[in-house]
């Protein structure tokens, strides 16, 4: 059996359009669509059936990995109601969101230049309760409320979190390396 | 992709990198963030009495095309009115870097920065 290509990706995996997600029930249905998408089980196929196995093969991960973490699969859900990626890029970023975006940034700079670590796993450890309390918020705005306008300000703060996240991960990676 | 010589020099050897203090006589701030890839830029520009942008300061968390882009407007504005400083325009600042066409959005979000400092300069100046 192939992959319908045509499928977004909630119907792809069988979920319901929520941005409340079984993550049991998502990694089952990958393990079950990578079995059969698996290009090893087309090896018997001429190369037009296993170049479209591995067209399925591909669609299947991407999903995944879209379904999987919480800023895209909500970019996902907002793209099927109509709200572009575009749309939500297009919108301009509250001042309070820049400001504690640049607050946050320079601490996390000035820490990582003092070699101050603890400073840096602190700042990881408030980031990521403050991340869970936005994403319970979204989860309300997006399968509660249908606040799309809002839930599209919600995502472009998680996008300025997950950059701010990448920094302060790359930083204690340079003092693992280092020590 | 390969950044171009003069975003490298901008990005190893970046101009007027850093802060003014906000209460600084003349200082105005812009930030600016790009929500696709979650860079932000906060621009500064310190303005004289007859209206010309004295000096100018940035801090930018992005890539290096983000941070050749502000630095090189930071060195752009310097010596030019207000309104002048509005004419920068972001397809001077990709041309003058040779960015790439997925590096477009750095150099937008460089003059959009430009614009958001005026802004505050003209809102804390009482001018519309």
């Amino acid at each position: 059996m192939s992959v319908d290509l045509s499928l977004d990706y909630f119907a792809l995996f069988g979920l319901p359009y929520r941005f409340r997600l079984d993550e049991e029930a998502l990694d089952r249905a990958w393990h079950a669509l990578q079995a059969e998408v698996h290009p090893d089980r087309h090896a018997h196929l001429p190369d037009s059936g296993q170049r479209g196995a591995i067209a399925g093969a591909l669609r299947v991960n991407e999903a995944y990995a879209v379904l999987k973490k919480p800023v895209t699969r909500a970019r996902c859900l907002l793209e099927l109601a109509g709200v572009s990626q575009d749309a939500v890029n297009a919108r301009v970023p509250s001042p309070e969101c820049l400001f504690e975006q640049l607050e946050w940034r320079e601490a996390v700079e000035e820490a990582r230049k003092a070699n101050d670590i603890d400073a840096l796993e602190q700042f990881a450890l408030r980031l990521q309760i403050q991340t869970d309390g936005i994403i319970t918020y979204l989860a309300e705005q997006l399968d509660g409320r249908r606040d799309l306008e809002g839930a599209a300000d919600t995502v472009q703060r998680l996008t300025f979190i997950d950059k701010l996240r990448l920094e302060i991960d790359n930083a204690l990676a340079a003092f693992d390396n280092y020590n | 992709m390969t950044y171009s010589n003069k975003v490298l020099d901008h990005y190893e050897n970046p101009r007027n990198a850093g802060s003014f203090a906000q209460d600084e006589e003349g200082v105005a701030t812009g930030m600016v963030g790009a929500p696709a890839c979650g860079d932000v830029m906060k621009l500064q520009i310190k303005v004289s009495k007859d209206g010309i942008i004295e000096d100018a300061r940035f801090k930018t968390y992005g890539c290096g095309s983000a941070i050749a882009s502000s630095s090189l407007v930071t060195e752009w504005v310097k010596g030019k009115t207000l309104d002048e400083a509005l004419t920068i325009k972001n397809a001077r600042i990709a041309e003058e870097l040779a960015l790439p066409p997925v590096k477009i959005h750095c150099s937008v979000l460089a003059e959009d920065a430009i614009r958001a400092a005026v802004a505050d300069y003209k809102k804390k100046h009482g001018e519309k």
